[in-house]
């Protein structure tokens, strides 16, 4: 059984981008590469310190990632953390990736002065939805609305 | 939002047995710390034994013991032990075809109102819960604070 300490959490490096496409396991599989690429341009490559992509190690293997950033005035909001992607590998949950990523991108998000986090998540997503709330995460006071477009 | 008395004894139970699953807990242990029947929580806990959530323990000291799996049930997994938790229109049979639309729409908001509260009851396991009410006792200086 592998142990928290065998965990090791990092920024993402441009030599990810194959192994991450892989974990992504949300939206449909054509758009992923060039989805993909484009967050690596913005929150790899960027240099930006309110851009967050870390990824999680297991003996050297990738199996997990969490991306986040800091937005501020969206929506009337002073400056806060949003988490908008967060993938580990199937053989890697229940062992504490999701919240070693969490807690390390959340102490970023701390330094930077941020004091809140938040997300968004489908609410038949019970699996991720049960994770960020295990994290603490309740619901906030922001409601998502939206329509189709007549 | 309104729980049934006996959505509520369950939860206040099985919260209770799950936040140490070494310990047995008597229906009156239970009943006197929440100030509740401990008649009407005995019905409970029939039903959570036979649910599998909790195990009753015979002999001198009996009472009850957490049997479930505290990071996969969820409140809305004891909740609809006892309930379905929708909310009821009390809309009259009797109205005109007039009235439809006013009707539907009201209740197309309920049913949205109704979704939101199974997503997030359906999302907190007894862990998570479990976790918050200890974060909780030690903001208030009751216990030292574990994770």
């Amino acid at each position: 059984m592998k142990t928290r300490e065998s965990i090791a959490i990092r920024s993402a490096l441009p030599s990810d981008l194959d192994i991450i496409i892989a974990l992504d396991e949300v939206g449909p599989e054509e758009e992923k590469p060039s989805y993909w690429r484009g967050i690596f341009d913005h929150y790899v490559k960027g240099g930006k310190k309110d851009r967050i992509f870390l990824v999680a190690e297991t003996d050297g293997t990738v199996v997990g990632f969490i991306v986040g950033e800091v937005r501020a005035w969206e929506f009337g909001s002073p400056p806060c953390g949003w988490v908008f992607a967060l993938g580990v590998s199937p053989k890697s949950r229940g062992k504490g990736v999701g919240q070693r990523m969490f807690e390390e991108i959340c102490r970023r998000l701390k330094q930077g002065n941020i004091a809140t986090v938040r997300t968004m998540v489908d609410r038949n997503n019970k699996e991720t939805l049960s994770f960020f709330r295990s994290q603490g995460l309740r619901t906030g006071r922001y409601i998502e609305l939206e329509k189709e477009i007549d | 939002m309104k729980l049934n008395k006996g959505s509520l004894f369950a939860l206040f139970a099985v919260l209770e047995l799950a936040s140490d699953s070494r310990r047995q807990l008597s229906t009156t242990d239970i009943a006197e710390k929440y100030g509740i029947s401990s008649h009407h929580l005995a019905k409970v806990m029939r039903h959570l034994v036979h649910a599998g959530l909790v195990q009753a323990v015979r002999g001198v000291g009996g009472g009850y013991r957490f049997a479930g799996n505290v990071s996969r049930t969820t409140l809305l997994d004891v909740i609809q032990l006892f309930e379905m938790l929708e909310s009821e229109l009390d809309v009259p049979n009797h109205g005109s075809k007039a009235g439809d639309p006013i009707v539907a729409e009201l209740k197309s908001i309920t049913r949205e109102i109704d979704e939101l509260t199974k997503a997030i009851l359906d999302t907190i396991t007894l862990e998570t819960a479990l976790k918050s009410t200890r974060k909780r006792s030690a903001a208030a200086g009751d216990i030292p604070s574990r994770d």
